[in-house]
């Protein structure tokens, strides 16, 4: 089949048109008389003018050119990417739901309501937490609010000289973004040989001026930190807060809990955990869940319940604010809403089993031909350092990512984390088939022979796909950035 | 037993077999004992699809919505037209299912379709530069802020009285941590007091941000501003509707550095505040100081067009703490959404859809001023928006409006307790207009 290779601006005529609108009767209302020369745009912005068949068209061929959960494999590690269940959309899109204003008086909104309310309960109970805001967009906006209320909770016992915030080596890169943008400076500590914070490094850099430490735990190699409760007495003990980076909680819903951890902040991505599309990049949503000594300083407003319904509450003065428009990316919250409804306890708590069972059964598959830097028992995702013997064939970790392109897979989370150099990490989540988690290690095995006899067959991968490798540095040194007419049509 | 959970009995004892292990717990047993939560979480039974559909239509069925209701609220949140292509086109589940399109070999589409956003939202606000989307309008605001503190020396941003509330309110929380103070200009009949602004500048302000069409619906005149900024090395900053930019100058006219805006009158349904999306664009010397995601347009090795992810080195994966902004996901589904909007609208359809909303709106200023008991409070040009003055609290006002169906207008508070913003899209049909302005008449 010929690729198609169009740009929506490419197909544009003078003259088309992709929609209709009532006809125009309100006679006596000139635009040139409602605005004056000097507030008029000159000229009209340059959109396409296309048919509607076309635009369907149009963006039905570029879809067939991404994969996503629903066309395969996807063990992207750190980014669960299970399988969005289609009730959830059904439910979101209720007219119910999409068509309902964020400011209509708060009794006719009272189904929305009710919902946030209950979808904060079940959040609390899950991570263990005392409150819960449904505000922030993504993961790293929760990030943000959770680190803007450590500050906050210092500031108001006048405790300001806590201008530290701690981050293990292997935090995802938006933890210590985060605590840049509140102003922390960051301090960093090393894993010891077990994959583990380095507790003896850790008690080096403790002191007062120690606002809170940033965890994910599992951490980002897929492995619980056992000396967890020793770490929150550490931090605790110096006066600092816990913050729990929600990033990996489809490995212990159910089994265990961030707030019984000694977690005293912890955020969640809906968008992983409670199985809400990823829409190729959003939108998210990062629930913030709090222990009762940080509630004041949650975003306002909060949901109320009182005795004639539900209401917003926006009488909170030590509130660190307001962190986005409204409520929270509420259709997200409704999906995310509508599994934990059709999960349950049993369900949500067999996902993590399930997700840990075939995690550590794909671990097992794949030692004898990757370098497995952390041989144990692992969560919901494990790290590998590459191909054995890969130095001497000059085969990389991104050769082999590539080279399960042309096998039909996703490649896992390539070169993170930072402290496994060849890093392949994998995360097959629960939603996969004893199968297909055998047709991915086949592959696996197979690409590591072919490592071997035929290195070629990896250093021009991807051949299989639509497009072959692309060149990032001409991307980045010459940047292309929008469409312009003139240099397209050559 | 769980629908998405593929493992039989015989699986699990398959894997359990490989493991060398008999209870799945042994996979927990890195938890310490005391950690293990012990028992069922307490939030219910797993459900049924059909008992599913049944409590959430229920909930559903609480909201006063869609069809029937007449919405004449604004204020951030818009009801616009949804082509039906949109609902349609944005199931396909490879662009819904996908992550961040790290692999561009297997994401040319989404790639090509932000390609094609950036485009769009670079001809509609003439600035140069735009990135993938931000999460709001609100927190787009806050993001360029936070840019422009990173930018320019100083401590302190100015912001226009005449900004929407929640945009203040979100630039204030981010700004509070940057410790850079957030000094408001104040307004002069619904317009941003020019003058005093000129006053107020001065070295110390890192940025001057208005809105046009301002929360009361006034288009602004900004002749000056962005000089007067640039004398203090300060940015403008302006938030502006993107419907309004098919017709009204646009921020590269008004010489605006960095343009940014709530997306979601761009085809996004209003579902209760979210998801919506926050556009940003930039001149091209801010390009490497923007936040989040940008698509870059390349060559693979056969040297047929592609699009990648480009200009990493700003983002928190490669830079971490020195990172631009923290921001990873965005809402990348709504800009989508928006994309094939502009789409199928195009250049005359935007156009159209502008120039209805703002006709609408005159129209039913017109009407209800003309009962005699509903007062103009300014008579400047105004864009989908107008505020009016009542005889007794706009809140009181909306509360008879709701008995009757009907969603009322934006209730101010304090000394402007009897004002009430009222908009009016292409959806509002000269019918529901006129119904409104005689239930008004019958209750004021």
């Amino acid at each position: 089949m010929i690729q198609y290779d169009q740009l929506i601006f490419e197909i544009s005529k003078p003259g088309r048109k992709g929609y209709r609108l009532p006809i125009d009767d309100f006679t006596g209302f000139e635009v040139s008389d409602l605005f004056p020369a000097e507030l008029q745009r000159e000229g009209k912005a340059e959109l396409p003018e296309v048919a509607e068949s076309q635009v369907v068209r149009h963006y039905t061929n570029l879809s067939n050119k991404n994969f996503g959960v629903d066309t395969g494999f996807y063990p992207l590690g750190s980014c669960t990417m299970k399988y969005n269940p289609k009730i959830n959309d059904e439910i979101a899109g209720l007219s119910g739901f999409t068509c309902i204003h964020p400011l209509q008086p708060e009794e006719s909104a009272q189904g929305a309501l009710g919902l946030l309310y209950d979808l904060e309960l079940k959040l609390a109970e899950i991570t263990g937490m005392d409150a819960v805001s449904l505000q922030p967009a993504a993961g790293a906006h929760g990030e943000l609010t959770g680190i803007m209320m450590v500050k906050a909770y210092h500031d108001a016992r006048n405790d300001t000289k806590r201008t530290k915030i701690i981050v293990p080596d292997t935090a995802h890169g938006t933890n210590p973004a985060t605590a840049a943008m509140v102003g922390f400076e960051i301090v960093e500590v090393p894993s010891d040989e077990t994959g583990g914070v380095d507790v003896e490094a850790l008690k080096a850099v403790l002191s007062d001026e120690i606002a809170g430490l940033m965890l994910t735990n599992p951490s980002t190699l897929g492995l619980f930190e056992k000396n967890i409760e020793e770490i929150a007495a550490l931090i605790h003990g110096v006066g600092g807060l816990l913050y729990y980076d929600g990033a990996n909680l489809n490995a212990v819903m159910g089994k265990s809990r961030p707030g019984d951890m000694g977690f005293d902040i912890v955020h969640l991505n809906l968008h992983k955990t409670m199985s809400t599309p990823h829409g190729g990049g959003g939108p998210g949503a990062g629930p913030v869940g709090v222990k009762q000594r940080v509630a004041e300083f949650l975003p306002k407003p909060v949901i109320v319940k009182e005795e004639d319904g539900y209401r917003f509450e926006y009488d909170r003065p030590l509130s660190i604010g307001k962190m986005k428009g409204f409520y929270g990316n509420f259709g997200v919250l409704v999906r995310a809403y509508t599994y934990i409804l059709t999960m349950g306890a049993e369900g949500l708590k067999k996902a993590s089993e399930m997700a840990v069972l075939n995690a550590n059964y794909m671990q097992a598959r794949l030692k004898e031909d990757y370098i497995l830097p952390f041989d144990t028992i692992c969560k919901h995702e494990f790290v590998l350092d590459g191909l054995k013997g890969m130095s001497e064939i000059e085969v990389t970790t991104l050769d082999v990512a590539k080279r399960l392109l042309d096998h039909g897979y996703h490649p896992p989370t390539i070169y993170f984390p930072l402290i496994v150099h060849n890093a392949l990490m994998i995360e097959p989540t629960e939603t996969e088939s004893l199968e297909t988690l055998d047709a991915f290690c086949d592959a696996m095995i197979e690409i590591a022979r072919e490592a071997k006899e035929s290195p070629e067959l990896l250093k021009n991968a991807p051949m299989n796909t639509i497009i072959r490798r692309v060149d990032e540095v001409r991307a980045a040194r010459k940047p292309i950035l929008r469409w312009v007419k003139e240099e397209n049509h050559g | 037993m769980f629908p998405y959970i593929p493992n039989t009995d015989e699986d699990v004892r398959v894997m359990f077999d490989r493991l060398g292990i008999s209870d799945v717990d042994q996979l927990f047993s890195d938890i310490p004992e005391s950690l293990r939560f012990k028992g069922l979480l307490a939030i219910g039974a797993p459900k049924s699809e059909i008992e599913i559909r049944n409590m959430m239509h229920e909930l559903a069925d609480q909201n006063l919505s869609g069809y029937g209701t007449s919405c004449f609220l604004g204020a951030g949140a818009y009801d616009h037209m949804v082509p039906a292509i949109i609902s349609s086109l944005v199931q396909r589940s490879e662009f819904l299912t996908s992550y961040t399109p790290y692999q561009p070999e297997i994401s040319q589409g989404t790639l090509q379709v932000i390609f094609e956003f950036q485009t769009m939202i670079c001809e509609l606000t003439g600035l140069a530069v735009s990135n993938a989307s931000l999460y709001d309008g609100p927190s787009a605001a806050a993001e360029a802020a936070m840019m422009s503190a990173g930018v320019n020396k100083g401590n302190k941003i100015l912001l226009s009285a005449t900004l929407n509330p929640e945009v203040k309110e979100v630039v204030k929380t981010y700004m509070r941590f940057r410790s850079i103070e957030v000094v408001e200009i104040p307004e002069k009949d619904g317009h941003t007091d020019l003058e005093a602004m000129k006053e107020m500048l001065d070295s110390e302000a890192v940025a001057v941000m208005i809105q046009s069409p301002n929360f009361y619906g006034v288009v602004e005149n900004l002749e000056g501003v962005s000089e007067a900024a640039h004398n203090q090395k300060a940015h403008f900053i302006l938030m502006q509707d993107p419907i309004s930019m098919a017709i009204l100058k646009t921020p590269a006219d008004w010489k605006a550095d960095i343009a940014i805006g709530e997306g979601q009158p761009l085809g996004n349904t209003i579902s209760f505040g979210g998801p919506h999306l926050g556009f940003i664009a930039v001149t091209k010397k801010l390009m490497r100081k923007l936040p989040g995601r940008i698509v870059g347009q390349t060559v693979d090795l056969d040297g047929k067009r592609a699009f990648t992810l480009t200009l990493q080195a700003r983002e928190q994966h490669i830079r971490r703490e020195k990172a631009t902004s923290n921001i990873c996901s965005n809402q990348a589904i709504n800009a989508l959404i928006a994309t094939i909007y502009m789409a199928t609208m195009g250049k005359e359809g935007l156009v159209e859809v502008a120039e209805q909303s703002a006709k609408r709106a005159a129209y039913l200023k017109k009407q209800l001023v003309a009962t005699g008991k509903v007062k103009a409070v300014n008579n400047r040009p105004f864009f989908r928006e107008f505020v009016v003055e009542l005889p007794k609290p706009a809140k009181e006002v909306n509360q008879a409006l709701l008995e009757k169906g009907i969603i009322g207008g934006y209730a101010l508070s304090g000394k402007d307790e009897n004002q009430m913003i009222l908009c009016a899209t292409e959806k509002r049909t000269k019918d529901e207009m006129d119904h409104l302005v005689r239930v008004m008449e019958a209750i004021l």
